[in-house]
């Protein structure tokens, strides 16, 4: 599994580092393909209790991959990414409750929003560094959450939007959207097709250099790249891709509500990539599934779960930097 | 133009709050360059305990204004000792996501500890009433605020120009290596002012416990507020702290009278106006 | 030399830092394919000076034309763009990456790629190509594959050089480049410098303290000090100069 920005097998001779490298990419694929098979077959196995589960898993994964591109391989860390999951959320609940599009089309809606909220935001905090960026990101987080609290007749405020349908998906495809495993496996193949259209873009030479900025962005400026916009970009492809978590989000959550945007909201994909190993593309996946995981269970004997939260975080970063994720592999690579 | 008088009043009183919040944020980011993101926390225990004094206890209003501080202060400490030096020498991320981690603590903890609901907490007897001022009529209480922020603010003056012990934090604060190759205890320098730091929030919520709700969040409230004030003064500067104060202040004075319906927003467009026109601040330490 | 032949055409520049003055109206032709070293005490400015050439820092006055067009305070990655490429005196790579990585990001800029998001980095033969054989050329060849923050503090210094030459400059600032190697890899050094030289592809700035590699690779030597230049020559008018042994080597005339 590539590392961020690294080489996977570090000072070995170039041929057994090729085959050796080949020989893992070809057991990591055929991993995940087993993983994307068993999930695809998840509801016939379990109560939709469960399906419900993942496919809040999914969906925060993907908000966390997207966060993972700016701070783990752009090195960025923001605190307001919130913001760009709201607008997703808010635009596909509106566009659903008023103009009732197929879908796909209001994903693709809502992906454009957001996409365009990141641009705005990001030409602001793109420009400063990171104690400045941190802070921006938060405060115009929280102007995106203030705004739609205060524009009652256009978002209902603190009520949030509730009671849009879910027509069908589009493609000419009649799905039946309103059964949750029918829905749970729409979201499988968004999500996987959005994983690996990332992933394609971190191993791009886009992404290159994006993680040579996060090492040393003065240096990259120096061998001729803006380095500003490549961060904008960078911001605005993550902006994106939580938007389309936020778009399918919001009809599994059946409303959309100012809360989406709060800063504790931009506080869990933080905590989902460090919890998985912000180094790693699946990283956020993985913390994904064990905060999802954490959490219902947490939650049905207390309520303080941001404390628990905020505890766990604390630990994570002075103890373990990599990643429960990250961890592992560490003392899997190291006993090879 | 009563209006306006009443609007001007109640931005100083926000403002001169606010700066006294904001330069505790400010200092802790000089010699630390960490944005304390529990600082509004604080803030907020600060009011809690007053609470607690007045209420459980049963004294008045001003041992409060003594114990509460001190105790954010400890706790501060302890809490600078115990999980936020862990993090330092590491790169800067680290330090924000432990504060913010912090935050997250706090925030809650507070649930825990007092409940969800809201407190209140009754200004002290000699500071109740109004005062009519110019055809207005003006709480006594919110003179005290001022007063007590203006007073805040020249002790610090005084404390970083003419004492010792400021003129080291500041040394310490320009260059931390050559602070400590000219003898300088950095790690009690920078505990000390994590110390201050959170004394001045504590401070700023035992003054502002009167006259604001007592309720979970009102700490996220201030800390974005702190955050706007850097961001428009600029970080690092004493008077841009002062100004970028003032400038929300007034924002907020008048915002709330003249533009109710976007006055939440004002803030953030005020600050976002800036950012465009000065990226670091109105008094920010500019780039080269 | 006259204005038209120069290849860099710096002009009364200057730098202040609130009362002093770290670059103090500078004035320096360098003609093409010329090496030309760059010496004076620590403190004296060339840092400054490189800053100023590089984009890094904001000029308090002057001009700086190169290759004709006036270049005076713009960005590092435009200043890059159009020809000047600079290593730093605290070597400045990218440790994470692979050498051969580190290289490519440099070519990535290079040839225009930096925005492409759906194409494969590491499918790019010819990139993986041109990165390795730069390596070889100087001497890394057989590290390509190594992460860079593994390699010998020499051979991080080395490959600093590789990444400033995949960028293709035509005007080369070194700054201290054999600072901290040993007697051998200075020696590299210097061969290295002298074979590019040769090419005619690059003129070369260069700022040393070591007057053996100074005396060996410069066609003419500008003394700084203080910020200001206070002679240049040929090597042997620079060895012969009094003023120069006085202010720098700080020894009275034999």
């Amino acid at each position: 599994m590539a590392r961020a920005g690294e080489s996977v097998a570090p000072v070995q001779p170039a041929a057994a580092a090729d085959t050796g490298r080949a020989r893992g990419a070809r057991l990591v694929g055929a991993l995940l393909a087993a993983l994307l098979v068993a999930l695809w077959l998840l509801p016939a196995w379990v109560p939709y209790f469960y399906v419900f589960v993942a496919t809040r898993i999914l969906l925060m994964g993907l908000f966390a991959a997207s966060f993972n591109l700016i701070f783990g391989y752009g090195g960025m860390l923001s605190f307001g990414h919130a913001a760009f999951f709201g607008a997703g959320a808010y635009t596909s609940a509106l566009v659903l409750l008023h103009f009732g599009w197929p879908l796909l089309a209001v994903v693709a809606a809502a992906m454009v929003v957001s996409a365009l909220l990141a641009w705005a935001i990001g030409a602001f905090c793109v420009r400063l560094d990171e104690v400045y960026f941190a802070m921006l990101t938060l405060a115009f987080g929280m102007m995106v959450y203030a705004i739609i609290h205060q524009w009652r007749s256009l978002t209902n405020g603190s009520d949030g939007i509730a009671g849009f349908p879910l027509g069908n998906l589009g493609l000419g495809l009649d799905l039946q959207l309103a059964d949750p495993a029918v829905y749970y496996r729409v979201v499988l193949v968004v999500v996987a097709v959005a994983a690996f259209v990332l992933y394609r873009i971190v191993r791009s030479p886009f992404g290159l250099l994006l993680a040579a900025i996060r090492q040393n962005g003065e240096r990259v400026a120096f061998c001729g790249v803006d380095v500003r916009r490549h961060r904008l970009i960078a911001f605005v492809i993550a902006g994106l891709f939580a938007g389309l978590a936020g778009a399918l989000f919001a009809p599994f959550n059946r409303v959309a509500n100012p809360d989406m945007v709060h800063w504790t909201q931009s506080a869990q994909p933080v905590l989902m990539t460090i919890l998985g190993g912000s180094g790693y593309f699946l990283g956020p996946f993985f913390g994904a599934a064990i905060f999802v995981l954490l959490e219902t269970w947490i939650t049905t004997w207390t309520e303080h779960w941001m404390l628990f939260l905020g505890i766990v975080l604390a630990v994570l970063v002075i103890f373990f930097r990599r990643g429960i994720f990250g961890t592992i592999l560490d003392r899997f690579a190291r006993r090879q | 133009m009563q209006g306006i008088l009443a609007a001007l009043l109640n931005s100083l009183e926000i403002g001169l709050l606010l700066f006294v919040i904001a330069v505790g944020l400010n200092i802790v980011f000089g010699v630390l360059n960490v944005i304390n993101f529990a600082h509004g926390g604080l803030y907020m225990l600060g009011a809690y305990f007053t609470y607690t004094v007045v209420a459980y206890l049963g004294l008045p209003f001003w041992p409060a204004l003594v114990l509460a501080p001190l105790a954010v202060a400890v706790i501060a400490v302890a809490l600078e000792r115990l999980v936020l030096r862990q993090v330092y020498g590491r790169d800067v991320s680290d330090s924000l996501l432990v504060t913010f981690a912090l935050l997250l603590v706090i925030d809650d903890a507070v649930r825990v500890a007092w409940g969800s609901g809201i407190h209140v907490v009754a200004p002290p007897p000699s500071l109740r009433g109004t005062v009519d001022l110019f055809g207005i009529t003006y709480p006594v209480y919110s003179f005290f605020v001022m007063g007590a922020a203006l007073v805040a603010m020249l002790a610090l003056w005084l404390f970083f120009v003419r004492t010792r012990a400021g003129r080291i934090v500041r040394a310490a604060a320009i260059d931390r290596r050559m602070a400590e190759g000219i003898g300088i205890d950095v790690p009690r320098v920078i505990t000390g002012v994590f110390a201050l730091g959170a004394w001045m929030a504590g401070a700023a919520g035992v003054v502002a416990a009167p006259i604001r709700a007592i309720a979970p969040g009102m700490g996220d409230r201030v800390i974005i507020d702190a955050f706007i004030v850097v961001v428009i003064g600029g970080l690092g500067s004493f008077p841009g702290t002062l100004l970028g104060a003032l400038v929300l202040g007034l924002i907020y004075g008048f915002g709330g009278r003249y533009l109710p319906q976007i006055n939440l927003v004002l803030p953030y467009l005020g600050m976002a106006l800036v950012l465009l026109l000065r990226p670091r601040g109105l008094m920010g330490k500019g780039a080269a | 030399m006259s204005e038209a032949a120069a290849l860099l055409s710096v002009r009364g520049l200057s730098k202040r830092f609130g009362g002093v003055r770290a670059v103090d109206r500078v004035d320096l032709d360098v003609a093409p394919r010329e090496t030309v070293a760059l010496i004076g005490p620590n403190g004296a400015g060339k840092t400054t000076f490189y800053n100023l050439l590089s984009g890094r820092m904001q000029p308090s006055a002057g001009s700086v034309v190169f290759g004709g067009r006036d270049v005076t305070g713009l960005p590092p990655h435009r200043i890059s763009r159009l020809g000047i490429s600079r290593s730093f005196q605290i070597t400045n790579i990218f440790p994470e990456l692979t050498a051969r990585e580190n290289v490519e990001v440099a070519l990535t800029a290079l040839h225009g790629k930096a925005l492409r998001l759906f194409s494969r980095a590491a499918g790019d033969r010819a990139l993986h190509d041109e990165a390795r054989a730069l390596l070889e050329r100087l001497g890394l060849g057989s590290l390509a594959e190594a992460r860079a923050g593994t390699l010998s503090y020499g051979d991080k210094r080395l490959l600093e050089i590789a990444i400033v030459l995949a960028t293709r400059p035509r005007l080369v600032l070194l700054d201290e480049p054999t600072a901290g190697m040993t007697p051998e890899e200075t020696r590299g050094v210097v061969e290295l410098v002298r074979q590019l030289a040769r090419t005619g592809e690059y003129t070369f700035l260069i700022t040393e303290h070591d007057m053996e590699v100074v005396f060996g690779l410069a066609d003419r030597i500008v003394v700084m000090h203080r910020g200001a230049v206070l002679a240049q020559g040929s090597v042997d008018e620079i060895r012969a100069s009094r003023e120069v042994r006085e202010a720098y080597l700080g020894e009275p005339d034999d």
